[in-house]
């Protein structure tokens, strides 16, 4: 079980939230170029190691915040509302 | 470099029980050359069938087969040993039913008995939408000559007489997609038989050798990765390897290593739980597959049932089981068999999986020279070994990207011209 500090609900299982993956750049749809966007759809890093990644809180407070997740370890810090 | 192989055989086994003899050891383990014409990443299924299609099909023996642990330690051994080829594009109903082939005459090929028990394969549809779905996948098969149909409730309880077909389960089977080939495979036997294939031909197996670095030269990255530049080399553990092609055939790790030539993948890393129950009298013919419920069963020869589910909603490399897993697939596994509630589970796994956006590997040639791939295995690696070793060995010895991969290569994310397989595995099997 990875416990997931929603910084509204308080912690929480993980499997009451949604796991929206790693935080990636979105760039700006009305200039990027098409390699640019599916870059941004599609490559991930992908690392053993940090991660910021995006949470939606789907069954309580409904929001999406960041946190930092080790991949290798499941560890969590740094919870900030985005 | 063919060695004198030692045949497996009746005769052999009859000797081997009268005088109880030693057997000969499977594969050899050699010294490290400093130089290979080619280096494969992962001592795996994939690695070790692309070892043995270079030697076999291409002549090309040279060849050396890394692995950070040993032999088929990875997903090869963690899979639930299912094989089937009734997929929902013809790109993959052409690439998974030539694997299928392969599987059927391997334990002559291989002179080692595999266990292929091809016992058919029932994948249930629980609402309308799935039946749909069902029959667009029948057809589809059947235009390419694969044996599979729709079938109703009464078939899939004759077919599997233990399943609940009644209409008032919360899940009620309106019918399935029958597909007689299918069946399931000895999947240590196929790793094993591959490795000692290879190193009969002259493949060298490195096992407890860990690549620690790709050395790159020429590539607009840092140290000369990245796309424009070409492989020089592997940097282990236990020494440097130079070679002029190195195939990345790892899973789990595959982000990882992809990364040291500066090539980013379409990858997430899910781990994916299995486990498997006490051995009890065989009652379940065939190999049932619910994607609804997200589970799959299957029994082995010892008499365990063999469950699977799909990959774990949160991206990690810790392959820790959960209870959360535990409980949902004793449920469904319920739902599906209320008959073996008194079952005992008497072991539990996971393995990692490499899921693409669009359900498909990524194989072939990358924008660094001398770089390839076979990765992006998801849960679909185990059925696919032998199709993918014997593609990548034609693509790394001709040069070209062999015609069934083609739709798989890496290019195809910054194309945007994805293969769209979410029909046929959004569940993991």
């Amino acid at each position: 079980m990875i416990v997931v500090p929603c910084p509204y609900c308080g912690p929480r299982n993980s499997v009451d939230l949604r796991n929206c993956g790693e935080v990636v750049p979105r760039p700006d749809p009305s200039t990027a170029s098409l390699s640019e966007w599916r870059t941004y759809l599609y490559l991930r890093e992908n690392p053993a190691g940090w991660i910021t990644e995006t949470w939606y809180c789907r069954s309580g407070c409904r929001r999406y915040f960041t946190i930092e997740r080790n991949t290798a370890t499941n560890e969590i810090r740094d919870s900030e509302a985005s | 470099m063919a060695r004198h192989a030692y045949k497996y055989s009746a005769g052999k086994l009859l000797k081997h029980g009268l005088t109880h003899g030693d057997w000969p050891r499977m594969w050899r383990r050699p010294e490290r050359r400093d130089s290979y014409d080619v280096v494969i990443i992962g001592g795996g299924l994939h690695g070790l069938a692309t070892a043995y299609y270079l030697a076999k099909d291409h002549g090309i023996t040279n060849v050396a087969v890394l692995d950070k642990g040993y032999l088929g330690g990875g997903g090869s051994g963690r899979n639930t040993a299912i094989v089937r080829s009734n997929y929902l594009t013809p790109d993959g109903v052409a690439f998974y039913d030539r694997s299928l082939d392969l599987y059927n005459t391997m334990s002559a090929d291989l002179n080692l008995n595999i266990m292929f028990s091809r016992r058919g394969h029932l994948t249930l549809a629980h609402t309308d939408s799935a039946l749909r779905t069902m029959n667009w996948r029948a057809e589809v098969n059947k235009l390419q000559g694969i044996d599979s149909s729709v079938i109703g409730p009464d078939e899939v309880k004759r077919l599997a007489p233990s399943l609940d077909v009644s209409p008032d389960t919360r899940y009620p089977i309106l019918g399935a997609l029958h597909h007689p080939p299918g069946g399931v495979v000895r999947h240590d036997a196929v790793v094993w038989g591959y490795a000692r294939a290879a190193d009969h031909l002259g493949v060298h197996m490195l096992q407890e050798t860990e690549v620690i670095d790709i050395v790159c030269e020429g590539g607009n990255g840092r140290d000369g990765k990245g796309p424009g530049g070409k492989v020089t080399g592997v940097r282990t553990n236990r020494g440097d390897i130079s070679t002029p092609v190195v195939v990345n055939c790892t899973a789990g790790w595959a982000s990882l290593i992809s990364n040291m030539a500066g090539v980013p993948l379409a990858i997430t890393t899910h781990p994916l739980q299995a486990a498997v129950t006490e051995p009890c009298k065989v009652f379940l013919p065939t190999v049932v597959v619910s994607g609804s419920l997200h589970v799959y069963v299957s029994q082995t020869d010892r008499g365990e049932l063999v469950f699977g589910a799909s990959v774990d909603p949160v991206g990690t490399y810790r392959v820790n089981g959960t209870l959360e897993f535990t409980e949902e697939l004793a449920g469904h596994v319920l739902e599906l068999m209320p008959g073996i509630s008194k079952m005992r589970l008497l072991r539990q796994w996971s393995g990692l999986c490499d899921m693409t956006p669009d359900y498909s590997p990524i194989m072939g040639f990358t924008p660094v020279e001398g770089y390839l791939v076979d990765v992006g295995w998801g849960t679909y690696g185990f059925k696919a070994g032998p199709v993918a070793g014997e593609t990548l060995a034609e693509t790394i010895a001709t040069g070209r990207t062999a015609d069934l991969i083609a739709p798989f290569t890496i290019d195809r994310f910054t194309e945007g011209d994805l293969v769209g397989e979410k029909g046929a595995a959004a569940v993991g099997h």
